[in-house]
């Protein structure tokens, strides 16, 4: 189609939209947002009789590539200790996707203007592209990588595991709760503006220094759809600055979408950039340099701050907290610890790092060695067993630490962790962010006004509890992470395939003291131990060092 | 990532390396070093499909593996995809959910837990499919009416069919539109299971798309006929006493809450008895006798999406309820009822069309034998699903 029959296509789609004169479409999500009627302009221009032809051009290319691959022996040189951590990443993300094709009717109702709607059905059909293509792609590691345990398993590990959940909060939280907070605010002006350019431009770029160059190919076909979802994004977000009286829910949900995908999204792709590469150039950004560069200028310098004179409230506090974190509080290398602590409760292998990591590391964050560098040596020397325990059985300096109830990510930056008694339960944050999230933001009032259509968080939400006073072999066993001979775990702390006296089994668990849930310990302590404990706790760290005897 | 500092010419790029890793499929033999399908999930046939690999198990299920539950709930505390959305049952779904707490361990019942996951859509539709088919469709459209545009095949059309068309294959394009929004779009957050709900949204990108079709043709019927109002089918829509009933009775599928009602209700009674009343009975048969070859193409188009894809994963979706081995008797009585409410309505909408049967020069075949046709089709579908045939039909 040329350019001006797009343009006249287009025109004459919006004739499409008509308003009801009989009866109201269901009504079945609520919002405490309030939206103006107005007549607005579809932000997608995207007409299907271009838009399926284009979509099907860019499944050629995939496809072919994925022949190609194939054809061309890509696994030959692929890293594995890249791939394995694909094992978790391609289990979280078709979730997010088809939750974001879920999300859409939210905005239906709760956003007025028919124009809209258009955009946001081309976004549904969208991510049912993204989750399929996702999947296929994890199909094909499974049936072409050398290992394919854990690829395939991972829909049913991924809603077990001891990190599975931290990732399922990226899709549950587009899907419930109130509608704009939800599938707006969460999904389209943070998760997808913020930060799918970490998920899938910087990601595929570490992937193919990794010998892989299908995740890129998906990918990138998968980040070439998210302009359009931006735009419906920034539609709905004018909209919704339109009316006064939406500042304050706006200040609100920025605050926690923003908080919640750095916590979650940072960990994840943090910890499988920083940790799962074998590309150790000295000029190759690290994660907290793209960080830098696609978040804080692109997204926050770039994008949000020109939103502050329609009196959009931005968080600029909690945005320069998220990179304090990041640059100072060694975030990433914190989360990537606690992943390799429990790597026996996870579905992929975790390869130690090297004398050539622990350079580059140190190289980029300065100081890494002396926090970090002794825990890897150690994970390294306890990595095939040999009479000793798994890492998290073991006196390594490292106290397990509590999680946030509200993040799902463990109070790694010992300093910062908070607690809080809630609905009968004491709780522990990471950080006094989370803590908000949960006692204040997730409310049905805040700040003294009504939000009764404001969601609320659920659910069991720290795993340790749910196998306190197990056996780890039982644990394993109960989750399914054990391969077909009935013995072998999935997890192993190194990459060495096929020599079977290194790999870690069940019998290796059965040795070890049991599963201890440090939530529910806390709860049986008296108050005033509780608050010695948390004196001791914010003194330890880094790196989980737990706090000096004496001082 | 490549440095982006200018480097002097004899110092090498700094590109990673390949290095041969030898992290092929079958390079060793290990515990699982075959096991290269998806374990968590039976297939329906004996061998997994591909459709179901990229499908099943997306959307998670608290009663099987999602240990710790939901973790996002709405205000009132409830989360993920509640089974009481429907009235609807399927085996196991009134078991409790698997209890959790300090200790508790995270196993649920053993997959699938209910009924609900059973359902596999026929079309087995996801992304690859489902962009074919609509490139495809699209194409062969645009041909076929590029070709009539080159062929100068609408100056043949008599003056009333350019009425008709203009005003009531028009009008069609906003029951397509408001039904793939406001039912079809919608129910995808409604139910249970990834494959019904990926089912619904590609449901739902037919109509859509259909709609388009019809509004891109009208498109060029203004530019190509003289006189050709593009704007009529607005106000037949709006005004036309004669698309009413259609209008009201689309709006009200819009209304309907519970998501198998809603699918039950457009695909198994709406459809048949109001859809193909007019687009197979009125426009595909009144066209060729007005000289025209081109709008059957297009309504054809839709024609099919509905007749070989939609109605029947519809029919395989109710089909597993109907045949239910725990609630089959009480998901048949609320179907029957559901017969009982909308056949009266879609009947009435289909009657209220009536007028539009005498406006073309050349008649299509009588509306009354057009309205028994439809009926008979719509017998025919609610008998495969071995439901009866509700007595409203002959009122
Ligand atoms: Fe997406
Ligand atoms: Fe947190």
């Amino acid at each position: 189609m040329t350019r001006q029959s797009v343009a006249k296509a287009h025109e004459k789609i919006q004739e499409l939209a008509w308003e009801p004169l009989y009866h109201e479409p269901v009504s079945q999500y609520g919002t405490d947002y309030t939206f103006q009627k107005a007549k607005k302009k579809d932000p997608l221009k995207q007409v299907l009789r271009s838009y399926f032809p284009m979509q099907e051009e860019k499944d050629h290319r995939v496809y072919g590539a994925a022949d190609g691959a194939i054809r061309g022996n890509m696994f030959r040189q692929v890293q594995e200790r890249w791939l394995e951590w694909q094992k978790l990443f391609l289990s979280i993300i078709p979730l997010p996707e088809i939750s974001a094709a879920r999300a859409m009717p939210l905005l239906f109702r709760t956003v007025p203007n028919p124009e809209l709607h258009n955009g946001q059905a081309i976004q549904m059909i969208d991510e049912v592209r993204h989750s399929t293509i996702q999947q296929n792609l994890k199909r094909l590691y499974m049936n072409n990588y050398i290992d394919p345990a854990g690829f395939n398993s991972s829909l049913r590990n991924f809603q077990n595991d001891y990190c599975g959940t931290i990732g399922r909060q990226f899709a549950e939280g587009f899907i419930t709760g109130d509608a704009i907070t939800a599938a707006s605010i969460y999904l389209t002006i943070v998760a997808e503006t913020a930060f799918t350019n970490t998920l899938f431009v910087a990601m595929p770029a570490e992937a193919a220094a990794n010998g892989d160059y299908l995740l890129p190919t998906v990918f990138h076909s998968v980040q070439s759809d998210e302009s359009r979802h931006i735009s419906n994004g920034y539609a709905t977000l004018l909209m919704a600055l339109a009316d006064e009286g939406n500042h304050q829910l706006l200040a609100r949900d920025l605050r926690y979408a923003w908080w919640n995908n750095h916590r979650v999204v940072d960990a994840a792709i943090g910890t499988f950039i920083e940790y799962g590469t074998k590309d150790r150039r000295k000029d190759r950004e690290s994660y907290a340099e793209m960080w830098r560069r696609w978040i804080y200028d692109d997204y926050y310098r770039s994008y949000l701050v020109p939103l502050e004179k329609y009196g959009l409230e931005i968080p600029h506090d909690l945005i320069e907290e998220a990179w304090n974190q990041i640059w100072n509080k060694g975030y990433v290398h914190e989360v990537a610890q606690f992943f390799a602590t429990g790597w026996l409760a996870n579905y992929w292998r975790i390869d130690p790092m090297t004398e050539k990591d622990f350079e580059w590391f140190e190289y980029k964050y300065p100081g890494w060695y002396d926090r970090y560098g002794k825990w890897w040596e150690n994970y390294a020397r306890l990595s095939h067993p040999n009479g000793h325990h798994p890492i998290v059985a073991e006196d390594v300096d490292y106290q397990y630490p509590h999680r946030c109830w509200t993040c799902m990510v463990p109070c790694l930056v010992r300093e910062d962790m908070v607690m809080a008694e809630v609905d009968g339960q004491v709780r522990t944050y990471c950080h006094e962010a989370c803590r908000w999230t949960d006692v204040e933001a997730f409310r049905p009032t805040y700040q003294g006004r009504e939000t009764p259509n404001m969601g609320q968080l659920i659910g069991h939400r720290e795993w340790e509890t749910l196998y306190h006073g197990w056996n780890w072999a039982d644990v394993v066993s109960d989750m399914g992470y054990v391969r077909d001979d009935g013995k072998t775990m999935v997890a192993q702390p190194h990459l060495d395939l096929g020599d079977q006296k290194k790999m870690w089994t069940l019998d290796h668990l059965r040795r070890m003291p049991p599963v201890q849930s440090p939530n529910v310990l806390l709860n049986e302590m008296s108050p005033e131990e509780r608050e010695a404990f948390h004196a001791n706790y914010v003194r330890g760290g880094p790196a989980g060092r737990p706090a000096p005897a004496d001082a | 990532m490549t440095t982006a500092e200018a480097a002097p010419e004899a110092t090498e790029r700094s590109v990673p390396k390949p290095v041969f890793t030898d992290a092929e499929a079958g390079a060793k033999e290990f515990p699982d070093s075959k096991a290269r399908r998806f374990n968590y999930f039976t297939p329906s046939k004996r061998k997994q499909s591909h459709y179901e690999d990229v499908t099943v198990e997306v959307q998670p299920d608290p009663r099987h593996y999602l240990a710790q539950g939901w973790l996002y709930g709405f205000s009132d505390g409830r989360g993920g995809y509640p089974l009481d959305w429907t009235v609807l049952k399927a085996w196991g779904g009134d078991r409790p959910e698997p209890e959790r707490y300090p200790g508790s361990g995270g196993k649920g019942y053993d997959w699938p837990a209910h009924g609900w996951h059973e359902f596999r859509d026929p079309n087995e539709e996801w992304e690859l499919t489902l962009y074919r088919y609509g490139a495809n469709v699209v194409r062969q459209i645009n041909q076929n009416v590029e070709i009539a545009r080159q062929a100068k095949a609408f100056e043949q059309w008599n003056p009333n069919w350019v009425r008709f068309v203009e005003r009531n294959v028009g009008a069609w394009m906003h029951v397509e539109h408001g039904l793939g929004l406001y039912l079809f779009a919608n129910a995808n957050r409604r139910a249970p299971t990834n494959m019904h709900n990926n089912a619904i949204s590609v449901n739902s990108m037919h109509k859509i798309r259909f709609a388009q079709d019809l509004a891109l043709y009208n498109l060029t019927l203004s530019e190509e006929i003289e006189g050709f109002d593009g704007k009529a089918h607005v106000d037949t829509w709006n005004e036309d006493p004669a698309w009413q009933g259609v209008r009201r009775v689309a709006e009200q599928l819009t209304a309907i809450d519970d998501w198998c009602e809603a699918i039950f209700a457009a695909n198994v009674v709406f459809e048949p008895l109001v859809g193909e009343l007019f687009r197979s009975h009125l426009v595909q048969h009144a066209a060729p006798g007005n000289g025209d070859f081109v709008t059957p193409t297009v309504v054809g188009a839709g024609e099919y999406d509905y007749a070989q894809r939609d109605l029947r994963y519809t029919k395989a979706m109710f089909q597993l309820l109907v045949d239910d081995k725990e609630f089959a008797q009480h998901n048949r009585q609320h179907l029957s009822a559901w017969l009982s409410t909308w056949v009266p309505r879609c009947l009435g909408a289909a009657r209220e069309l009536q007028p539009l049967w005498s406006q073309p020069d050349a008649k299509p075949p009588r509306f009354e034998e057009a309205l028994d046709r439809a009926k008979s089709r719509f017998s025919g579908i609610v008998t495969e699903l071995d439901l009866d045939v509700p007595k409203e039909l002959n009122q």
